[in-house]
């Protein structure tokens, strides 16, 4: 099934080419096989598969037509994401044999529509990072080249999914870590309204900046998993109550007549040449079908990444407070309360957790508050504003998702660098507005990102832009190396 | 300001002392301030009512409970305060073990209310405190240690049935002046909160909880002078004895020349003084923040004149009302409205055709004594409001006597029954008819000869013997009043 889309699937699983079963043991053979060399699993959950599949099995043989599309078809979560009794470790020592309760919701509304989990994927420890080296349980391969990266924070996703084990995942995606994974896996990734997608069960990294999207190989299936995990949820006081428009039903009405934007700060000498030929060509399929390209220009961007380094790790330093030892996850034993603390989170967090909890305690301190915190708020409402501006001028924005294609494991010690991976994805979790990365391209075997954003809740526009690019060309058909090699 | 009385005579004069109130409440929901958990936290096993939210486990989200919401507006409108068309939550951030998300959801800059005041009786006089603000914020869970504090505990039981129940937090404007006047702001607040149904008032179980901050400074003087907080006072007496001792400490350490260091002091109640729990410097940065998983709340001025009409008459309004209306007394109206029950109690009696006075003096007296000595309001009792009222119609209508009618109360405030049926069936109905009275009182004259003699000689006690030979040859169901008056008939008569 290797490289099956799940319309593909669910047409076969209707007319009994396939069933359930075959497809779950396809992609447990698959997994087995990849992780030799990806590293995208940290927990494959086979017997909760297996009871699914035979739930799914008997849901598609009692009503056929009414059952959900993503009835019966395997897929991977980011370990990020809780399920109930399964092993949800957010790539943390911290959280290591922690199996949550209870299931959040994006995840309950897939089983619902008769998902099969097959596994939860690696990821940078609590979905910081921009590469998934800095997940606790070593580094996942890219399958375009297994000495580089994925991409991060949901790495393991991605890489899933390129490596056509599963025909798609669900990541999240705080400052790009759905987007810049996808680019440099060569797959869609799709970063929803904030709003849109319940957080209840999403381990929280940055709670204004958190959204929960899909990993798939075509615009169409990312369109039929957004809309089997999208709307409102009472658990999640900041879902938003507005009626879902489903991105399907305007999917095939194109770009003709449509304006737009290129933002002059995403093309700057950061990117990659590669990356720009490949980006610039994609605007002009785009322009061919009847598109309208204009410059535009987002003036706050270089601050941005500077704002988002204040807001997310505030909100990070908070948001792991909870990892105290004291009622669940690891636990260093000591005599007193705070050499328990201490101990416990010295080793239970890496490198960069730490280093984004210190960033985060001294911008919300004391003295400290309004030069960071408040301030980066105010320059957050400026990128919002900016983004509103152009989106009186165009309908959506094209621009690459990263300004690089996959890097070696290992080249980007310096954080800063790393920081630098985000610079085009993380205005959009600043201004909560959708943002979708779609193939587009190739340099030297390694895959190029079309990022395409649009205004809050105006979701369905992205799916339309990115799938009528997708239409005129076939980067999204290639198979990665490692999917030829597995299959 | 009043009640310089019960100030410690060292401080007299020479400092002027400035006080101020932190009370904090749990809200009467039925559900927590962020998960469907039961609020009754006592009567669960351990850790008997919690859940993923609660417990603050990975990836949950917190959701508002509007109950909690309302019944804050309710207690700032009753405090007079105004309510901001915007308000938000924020996260104060600390480490403790009975705090599971290592933050606490509370208010920080834009509370749900401001700006208020409370105004209370102390010595005679009207008092007014400013009321800073109110905010709504969750509680933590309990914690129990093997050892006297977590320092020294060898190991300890954490139950988070208490964690998320809602809780408000009432700062009141260091306007008090006194331990007394601390006092009675407190007894006021407590009643109010316990009127307008938002709290239970126990002190003990810690649903009503106080902290006081108090500094000294010259008479005179603008500035506060190094403030105190004060904590671990259980019950209104404790409050005031801790101020009373903290006001001693601190004049002692001034009067001595030396200089008062900020900090947070424990109350013991068994050594009757303060001990020192953390200085400013050990004090926490809780690094508040907007808590980014609730949105900011927009209350209307719709949704605020709803809760306004929603609140019930106030004990002030309501006892001068009582004293306009049912021309009690001013003491009478007070203890009538001490509580919305005995309030309720009052003019449902009123209601009932009891007459107002008669219903003041039963309430506050036979009833009240009764309530204490079976530790159970009347409302509850086997006698109940409407059987009271009954028994209190009989004795208005001279159906019964008094002496009659408070045995009948003592037996059907345990046992219950109807009033009525039993007077009739008892044939307890006071004896009224005068001609029949008029004949008991000559024989009882003619019986005591000394008696009559001594009375018509001046001396008044010896109408007593007479009254009692009455009532005797009546068993007891003599008029009395009546007795009384045909006896001074007959004996100036004769």
């Amino acid at each position: 099934m290797t490289l099956d889309t799940i319309g593909g699937l669910a047409a076969a699983l209707r007319d009994g080419r396939t069933t359930p079963r075959a497809l779950l043991a396809d992609a447990l053979t698959h997994v087995e096989r990849s992780e030799q060399g990806l590293n995208a699993y940290l927990t494959v959950t086979r017997e909760l598969a297996e009871q699914q599949a035979d739930a799914a099995a008997r849901a598609l043989e009692d009503h056929p037509d009414t059952a959900s599309p993503l009835c019966g078809i395997p897929m991977a979560l980011k370990d990020v994401l809780c399920v109930d009794g399964i092993e949800t470790t957010a790539g943390s020592k911290m959280l290591q044999g922690f199996k949550p309760p209870y299931t959040g919701t994006a995840v309950q509304r897939l089983f619902d529509a008769g998902a099969v989990c097959v596994g939860k994927t690696n990821c940078d420890e609590f979905a910081m990072g921009s590469s998934t080296e800095n997940s606790a349980y070593g580094p996942v391969g890219n399958p375009w080249d297994i000495e580089r990266v994925p991409g991060g924070s949901s790495g393991g996703s991605a890489a899933t999914v390129a490596a056509g084990s599963v025909p798609y995942s669900l990541g999240t995606d705080t400052g790009g870590s759905i987007r810049q994974p996808a680019a440099l896996c060569g797959v869609v990734g799709f970063k929803p309204t904030y709003g849109r997608v319940s957080r209840y069960g999403l381990i929280a990294f940055a709670s204004s900046l958190d959204q929960i999207g899909p990993f798939t190989r075509t615009v169409e299936d990312c369109a039929l998993v957004y809309s089997a995990i999208a709307g409102h949820d009472p658990r999640d006081s900041t879902s938003d109550p507005r009626a879902l428009d489903d991105p399907l039903t305007s999917l095939h009405t194109g770009v003709a007549g449509m304006r737009l934007g290129i933002p002059r700060e995403y093309l700057g000498p950061g990117t990659e040449p590669g990356v720009r030929a490949a980006v610039e060509a994609a605007f002009h399929v785009l322009e061919g079908q009847g598109a309208t390209l204009h410059e535009v220009s987002l003036p706050s961007t270089d601050v941005a990444l500077s704002v988002y380094y204040i807001i997310a790790p505030a909100e990070c330093s908070s948001n792991l407070a909870r990892y105290d030892g004291v009622r669940f996850g690891n636990r260093v034993e000591r005599a007193s309360l705070t050499d328990m603390y201490l101990q416990t989170r010295d080793a239970g967090f890496g490198t960069e957790v730490k280093r984004r909890i210190m960033l985060g305690t001294y911008a919300l301190s004391s003295g400290y508050y309004d030069a960071y915190y408040r301030q980066a708020q105010k320059v957050r409402t400026l990128v919002s504003q900016e983004f509103e501006a152009v989106f009186n001028e165009v309908d959506a924005i094209v621009c690459p998702t990263s300004p690089s294609v996959a890097f070696p494991m290992g080249s980007h010690d310096d954080p800063l660098s790393m920081y630098m991976c985000d610079v085009v994805t993380l205005p959009a979790n600043l201004a909560g507005i959708p943002g979708m990365s779609v193939p587009c391209g190739f340099v030297d075997g390694l895959p190029v990102g079309l990022q395409v954003l649009a205004p809050r809740f105006e979701d369905s526009r992205v799916f339309r832009v990115a799938h009528a690019y997708e239409q005129a060309t076939t980067f999204h058909t290639m198979p990665s190396p490692y999917a030829n090699e597995a299959a | 300001m009043t009640g310089t009385a019960t100030l410690p005579g060292a401080a007299l004069g020479r400092y002027e002392v400035v006080i101020g109130l932190e009370v904090h409440a749990q809200l009467l929901t039925r559900s927590k301030m962020f998960c469907p958990c039961p609020a009754d936290y006592i009567s669960a096993a351990p850790n008997g009512n919690t859940c993923p939210v609660c417990l603050g486990l990975p990836g949950v989200l917190p959701t508002m409970n509007e109950q909690a919401v309302e019944y804050t507006v309710r207690t700032a409108l009753a405090l007079h305060c105004e309510i901001p068309p915007f308000t938000k939550f924020d996260r104060k951030n600390y480490f403790y073990p009975d705090l599971p998300k290592g933050y606490q959801i509370s208010q920080y800059d834009l509370p749900l209310s401001l700006n208020g005041y409370l105004e209370f009786p102390v010595g005679g006089e009207t008092v007014r405190c400013g009321i800073t603000r109110v905010h709504l914020e969750e509680d933590t869970g309990t914690m129990h240690h093997a050892g006297d504090v977590l320092q020294s505990a060898t190991s300890s039981l954490i139950d988070l049935n208490r964690c998320g129940v809602p809780l408000m937090e009432i700062v009141g404007e260091p306007d008090l002046r006194t331990p007394e006047a601390a006092r009675e702001y407190l007894v006021r607040l407590h009643q109010i909160l316990m009127y307008i149904g938002v709290n239970d008032g126990n002190l003990e179980k810690g649903s009503f909880r106080c902290d006081a901050n108090i500094s000294l400074r010259p008479p005179g003087a603008t500035e506060l002078g190094v403030k105190v907080e004060v904590k671990n006072m259980n019950s209104f007496r404790a409050v005031q004895h801790a101020l009373e001792s903290e006001i001693e400490r601190q004049t002692g350490v001034l009067d001595a020349g030396g200089t008062l260091v900020q900090e947070t002091r424990g109350w013991v109640e068994t050594q009757g003084r303060t001990i020192s729990q953390r200085s400013k410097e050990q004090a926490h940065d809780y690094r508040y923040f907007p808590e980014p998983d609730l949105p900011p709340l927009r209350l209307g001025a719709e949704y605020v004149d709803r809760v306004r009409a929603s609140l019930p008459e106030l004990p002030e309004a309501r006892a001068r009302r009582f004293q306009e209306q049912f021309g009690l007394t001013a003491y009478d109206a007070a203890v009538l409205t001490d509580t919305r029950e005995d309030a309720d109690t009052y003019e449902a009696l009123v209601g009932a055709g009891v007459p107002a006075k008669l219903a003041a003096n039963w309430q506050t007296g036979d009833v009240a004594a009764l309530a204490n000595e079976h530790r159970m309001p009347l409302q509850q009792s086997g006698l109940g409001v409407n059987g009271l009222a009954s028994l209190l119609r009989l004795v208005d209508a001279g159906t019964i006597n008094g002496p009659t009618a408070k045995e009948l109360l003592a037996e059907l405030y345990v046992s219950g029954g109807n009033p009525e049926a039993l007077v009739r069936d008892r044939g307890l109905a006071q004896v009224s008819d005068t001609a029949a009275l008029i004949a008991l009182v000559d024989a009882a004259i003619a019986a005591n000869p000394a008696a009559a003699a001594d009375f018509r000689a001046g001396k008044q006690q010896a109408l007593g013997q007479l009254m009692r030979a009455v009532k005797d040859a009546t068993g007891g169901k003599a008029d009395m009043p009546l007795v009384n008056r045909l006896l001074r008939e007959r004996l100036s008569e004769q």
